[in-house]
């Protein structure tokens, strides 16, 4: 039996060595190389791209890259966290809704991106009926800037801080909240006393599986938040790109990749012996 | 009456989609008893209990409490307090917390001394900080017990408080339970499947059979006096011979004809069955109906195919018609 798992674990092990483990060490590698002069890395190995990470100019991008993410999970706990209580008392009707929350899955994430922008541009749906009521002479600034970089990964990430709050919401016990009304406590302080605290596994699920990928989102930022609004996903990508800096870009994804790890250890200590999913 | 009733159900009828749960019950409970509602699954005890805590509102009745009709309030607008069959304690609260809740809820003062009287009145004292999912069954219940004394409430209901304790407690707990209550004064209204808890712990029992109610009464007048045949029947195994009925313990067996007076039947041993405190013995008697018999274990000798006197005094007859 001890065997036969092992070549259950085989394929993914495989797949997993082959086209993570084996890219992150030339990844790593390339990190503490010189950037060549037409990209690529030649040696000498030097630690400098790391010493460049901490050049205020980057560290404004990181800090705006985690200011982005932070509120935008934010919005997403605020949003979804009334959606998962709603759905897990719909009764018969959570597997529809369920399936509705999920139903932008089956378009592609940039089309879904494309559509935002046609409804955000100054001469989109949205602008062009705010100005053809008369209530506006210029069109509202919707594209190209923070508010719509937190628009697109709230709309794309919403999902991910649902599901496990409406996970954790169903398996709460009814007799809990009869509980607290029987306790005397009005449904709005059942709510903030027994619900919200009960939730925690949940909303630390949730806030991880939105913060983590807003951090390093690069379609979103990129197409919605044009030139201006730059974030560390972008940032990457130049260097691979237009900068022809491939050191830079390598220590850069690592650096993110650590800051992840990091938080994720602090989560996972803070909710010591309770579930993440 | 001596007193008012404490808590009245008036006509209350409460229909799901599925079915009529409670079907025009009235009951009345007196100041300080321990009263019982018991009934197979399904008679709509625990939708009585329910709408007594305001969990569900009757479609037609009135619930009065201390003569105020309280159908219409919510539960957290009502002094009667709930211990669940679940226990429902709060998992991310320790038993302090889980105590104080209500007394929080309603800013009363002192809180730390109520909780600690009602956790010594449970003897709880040294559990305050664990954590539910720290402690055993009977901890729980004694938990959720505090949590709802704490408030004085008129009425405490208990939704079968043994069911979710391990048997050899069970036994143990009717018996503390039913000392609390004494203890404490307050009335308690208590829903079970459980014959012989309801025996053994209520003062009055209601017996409800779908959705109505069978029969009210002291345990004694219930097991003794049942008003029909399914009264008698749940409460306890019974001989049918047409209109008239005896219990297994009040049936006796014997090789030697009975003396005068006993009504006396013949028959042969189909089956015996040791049960630790007793015999069960199952007799056929001349038209074919079978005879169960209880036999203490000084009396035992019967095999099956023994040919025996089955009798009983006519005091021990329930006289039941269809």
């Amino acid at each position: 039996m001890k065997r036969l798992r092992l070549y259950f674990l085989a394929p993914s092990a495989l797949i997993l060595a082959a086209l993570f483990l084996i890219p992150l060490l030339i990844v790593a590698v390339y990190s503490l190389e010189s950037r060549g002069a037409y990209g690529g890395v030649t040696p000498p190995f030097t630690a400098e791209s790391y010493i460049r990470i901490f050049d205020p100019l980057y560290l404004k991008i990181l800090w705006r890259s985690f200011w982005v993410a932070g509120v935008s999970t934010l919005v997403c706990l605020i949003l979804g966290f009334p959606l998962a209580l709603f759905i897990s008392r719909a009764g018969a009707r959570r597997g529809l809704y369920l399936q509705l929350v999920m139903l932008p899955f089956w378009t592609s994430f940039l089309i879904r991106t494309y559509a935002w922008m046609f409804l955000l541009r100054d001469t989109g749906l949205i602008n062009t009926a705010l100005l053809a009521t008369g209530l506006l002479r210029d069109p509202l600034p919707l594209l190209y800037n923070d508010f719509a970089v937190i628009l697109g990964l709230v709309y794309g990430f919403l999902p991910f801080m649902v599901l496990p709050l409406y996970t954790n919401l169903e398996k709460l016990d009814p007799a809990l909240l009869e509980a607290a009304a029987d306790l005397g406590a009005r449904p709005l302080t059942a709510l903030a006393r027994v619900t919200l605290p009960l939730c925690r596994p949940g909303i630390l699920a949730g806030s991880i599986l939105v913060f983590i990928p807003c951090l390093g989102a690069y379609l979103t930022p990129d197409l919605m938040g044009g030139g201006k609004s730059i974030m560390i996903g972008t940032l990457v990508q130049n260097q691979f790109t237009t900068a022809r800096d491939w050191p830079f870009g390598a220590a850069l994804s690592l650096f993110l990749m650590a800051l992840t790890l990091g938080l994720l250890y602090l989560a996972s200590k803070r909710s010591s012996g309770e579930d993440l999913l | 009456m001596a007193t008012d009733p404490i808590l009245e159900l008036r006509n209350v009828t409460k229909a799901f989609p599925s079915h009529k749960a409670v079907d025009d019950v009235s009951l009345a409970l007196q100041r300080g008893e321990l009263h019982a509602l018991l009934g197979p699954s399904g008679c709509g005890k625990t939708t009585c209990l329910r709408m007594v805590a305001g969990f569900e509102t009757p479609d037609a009745g009135q619930i009065l409490l201390n003569g105020d009709n309280i159908a219409p309030l919510k539960p957290y607008e009502r002094n009667v307090s709930t211990v669940f069959q679940s226990y429902a304690l709060f998992p991310h609260l320790n038993v302090f917390d889980n105590v104080a809740f209500g007394l929080r809820q309603r800013g009363e003062k002192e809180v730390a001394r109520k909780v600690n009287e009602a956790l010594e009145l449970v003897q709880l004292q040294a559990k305050a900080d664990r954590k539910p999912a720290q402690m055993s069954g009977g901890e729980k219940q004694r938990a959720a017990l505090a949590r709802s004394l704490v408030l004085t409430p008129d009425l405490l209901l208990l939704d079968e408080p043994l069911s979710a304790l391990d048997p050899n407690l069970r036994q143990q707990v009717r018996g503390e339970l039913k000392a609390l209550q004494r203890r404490v004064g307050i009335t308690f209204l208590m829903v079970t499947h459980d014959q012989e808890e309801a025996l053994s712990m209520a003062d009055r029992i209601t017996l409800l059979n779908r959705g109505r109610v069978e029969q009210v009464g002291t345990p004694q007048e219930i097991y003794l006096q049942p008003a029909n045949r399914f009264t008698a029947g749940f409460l306890g195994a019974v001989n049918w011979l047409d209109e008239i009925g005896v219990r297994p313990e009040s049936t006796r067996l014997s090789h030697e004809a009975p003396g005068d007076g006993a009504r006396t039947h013949r028959g042969r041993v189909t089956d015996s069955t040791f049960l630790g405190d007793c015999y069960h013995v199952v007799a056929e008697i001349a038209d074919g109906r079978q005879i169960m018999a209880r036999v203490p274990r000084s009396q035992n000798g019967y095999h099956p195919g023994d040919q025996v006197h089955v009798w009983w005094q006519p005091a021990d007859e329930l006289h039941l018609p269809r």
